[in-house]
């Protein structure tokens, strides 16, 4: 958006009575545009902006939202995080979440695209089915594995049981219980970043792969020199999208587990929920939400200055 | 060697598609078990079809109060996300004012944190508003942490539209409302439909805002409903089952219809941002 100057550019050009009406309409302009974006403003401002900044305000009280906050207990709220061990193996949680939202969700997603970009009617069906988690509610998705895991009921408990094993409880060990919500993230997301790299490689032209083909070049080499460079703004955006989502979870985390058991699965948003939300520990609570800011700018510009920003 | 990869191929998209579809289809089946049968029982088909769990459900006010609330507050949400953040789009590819760049960045500042960073704020500042336990206490911020990327879809469409649109309008003496209305709307409509579909499906499955916000039974939407019943349900698997399965079918029966348009919606952020 380059934007032209809203203000008189020759000053040669006109006389003072032309330029004080270009001013005027500059000004007119000005009010117009004023009026088409209060709403947004005003909503953005209120409910966006100022809850951001008021976290960081609150973070330094103890306080349970009741009256004003007064009891000033400077860095006191960050201190007792940092040395909370639910928090400390929360945010181990979540860096599980964005490790394997990239190491294995995204090939698999990537490996599928691939396999259903080319069209045709069977492929259209694979990627509906693929996609279809995505736009089931997260809450849902969460309810629907945890009977899948449950020890009595559940599909594994049945294979268990049917290949001659002990069915196991997986959501009641703390142990086991982290890695049915990554399997739940993967099954979730998959399809959505498939999606990103679908429509990526659907851009390609199949000019440049058969001009490798015939370069003799062999299914790797065309992968790795000529698809993948291709590929690398949507996989890019797609990483962006997976480490933002995954700092962010929250809805899956409920329904499975709850944070438990023994407070082992949480995430840094379900720590928040259960610590800050539900025992109106608004100061703690917001000093969580500070740190979970900082983390999604600081990698959104880190991520930005280094990667978006680099020339195709 | 070509049939063999085929094959694997194939082969390979099954498993996946089993994968997705297993849980999904042994849910939806599940419903019509009785807790027995599903014990000994969960992967097949039940021996007799039992019903009385999806009737009972189907009969209960909650399943059709949660789900009216659903359809209320993304009904909320889309409308108000649509014409406000129209509006700033419009401004920010249109009109050449002052301090346009700033407030342009101001906005996409919200693309790069989610709710939860502000949630607890949120509700003391929606509580203090008078606003707690009410529609409007959701939909409000709900479209405010969406108008980031609704304003930036939009701009970038309006931006495209020739400048020739606009002279000729002025030349008729048509102001800038007018403009926006009977002009670039009408060539908006695909658009319009992916921020429409984006923001309704955010607002269809969103679970923290209104798990904060709300704190009456009767103004829950499905998801909060749903939380409720699996847990009084505990055990009762077959009653959740099917419960489960009755709150997905919206979804699922909206997504078969509108796919195209779904897809492009949720992934057009990542696709053009």
């Amino acid at each position: 958006m380059s934007g032209a100057s809203t203000l008189p550019a020759g000053v040669a050009l006109g006389t003072a009575e032309r330029r004080r009406g270009r001013r005027r309409a500059a000004l007119s302009r000005t009010a117009t545009a004023g009026g088409f974006l209060l709403p947004a403003t005003l909503l953005f401002t209120l409910f966006v902006v100022l809850p951001v900044v008021e976290a960081a305000w609150y973070s330094f009280y103890r306080w349970n939202g009741y009256g004003t906050p007064t009891n000033w207990v400077g860095w006191r709220n960050y201190e007792l995080l940092f040395s909370n061990a639910v928090f400390a193996s929360a945010a181990t949680n979540t860096m599980m979440v964005v490790a394997v939202s990239l190491l294995l969700q995204l090939p698999l997603a990537l490996w599928l695209a691939m396999l259903v970009a080319r069209g045709g009617r069977g492929s259209t069906i694979f990627r509906t089915i693929f996609f279809l988690p995505y736009v089931l509610g997260e809450v849902a998705a969460g309810l629907i594995w945890r009977f899948i895991f449950d020890g009595n009921v559940g599909l594994i408990a049945a294979a268990a049981r049917a290949l001659g094993f002990e069915p196991p409880f997986l959501l009641a060990d703390p142990d086991m219980a982290i890695y049915t919500i990554l399997a739940v993230v993967v099954w979730k997301y998959f399809g959505f970043h498939m999606m990103i790299y679908v429509a990526g490689l659907q851009d390609i032209p199949r000019e440049l792969k058969e001009a490798a083909a015939i370069d003799g070049a062999s299914r790797w080499q065309s992968f790795r020199y000529v698809i993948l460079p291709m590929l690398w703004p949507a996989i890019r955006i797609s990483i962006f999208f997976s480490v933002v989502g995954s700092l962010q979870l929250f809805d899956v985390v409920m329904p499975l587990t709850g944070g438990g058991p023994s407070n082992a699965t949480h995430t840094v948003v379900s720590f928040q929920y259960t610590f800050g939300i539900t025992r109106m520990n608004i100061g703690f609570g917001s000093a969580v939400g500070v740190v979970l800011f900082l983390a999604c700018v600081g990698f959104t510009l880190i991520y930005r200055r280094f990667v978006l920003r680099e020339r195709d | 060697m070509r049939d063999e990869s085929l094959l694997l191929r194939h082969l390979s998209l099954l498993l996946v598609a089993g994968f997705v579809l297993v849980p999904l289809v042994t849910v939806a089946i599940g419903g019509f078990k009785t807790m027995g049968e599903l014990r000994v029982n969960p992967f097949g088909l039940p021996e007799s079809w039992f019903p009385d769990n999806y009737l009972s459900s189907l009969f209960s006010q909650r399943l059709w109060l949660s789900l009216g609330n659903s359809v209320l507050l993304a009904l909320g949400t889309v409308v108000l996300t649509l014409i406000v953040s129209t509006m700033a789009a419009f401004a920010f590819a249109q009109i050449h004012f002052l301090g346009k760049k700033l407030l342009f960045s101001y906005f996409l500042m919200g693309l790069l944190f989610p709710a939860a960073t502000a949630i607890l704020p949120l509700f003391i500042r929606v509580r203090n508003l008078g606003l707690l336990d009410t529609y409007w206490g959701v939909i409000l911020p709900q479209t405010a942490f969406g108008l980031g990327m609704a304003i930036l879809l939009l701009w970038g469409f309006f931006r495209q539209l020739p400048e020739a649109l606009w002279d000729a309008a002025t030349i008729d003496g048509c102001g800038y409302a007018r403009f926006l209305w009977h002009v670039v709307l009408p060539l908006s409509r695909p658009i319009l439909a992916t921020v429409a579909v984006f923001s309704l499906v955010h607002s269809w499955n969103s679970y923290l805002l209104p798990l904060t916000l709300l704190n009456s039974s009767r103004s829950y939407p499905w998801t909060l409903t749903i939380m409720d019943f699996a847990g009084e349900y505990s055990t009762d698997w077959p009653m959740i089952l099917a419960f489960i399965t009755l709150t997905l079918v919206p979804a699922v029966v909206f997504f078969l219809v509108a796919q195209k348009q779904i897809v492009a919606g949720l992934t057009s952020g990542a696709v053009k941002g």
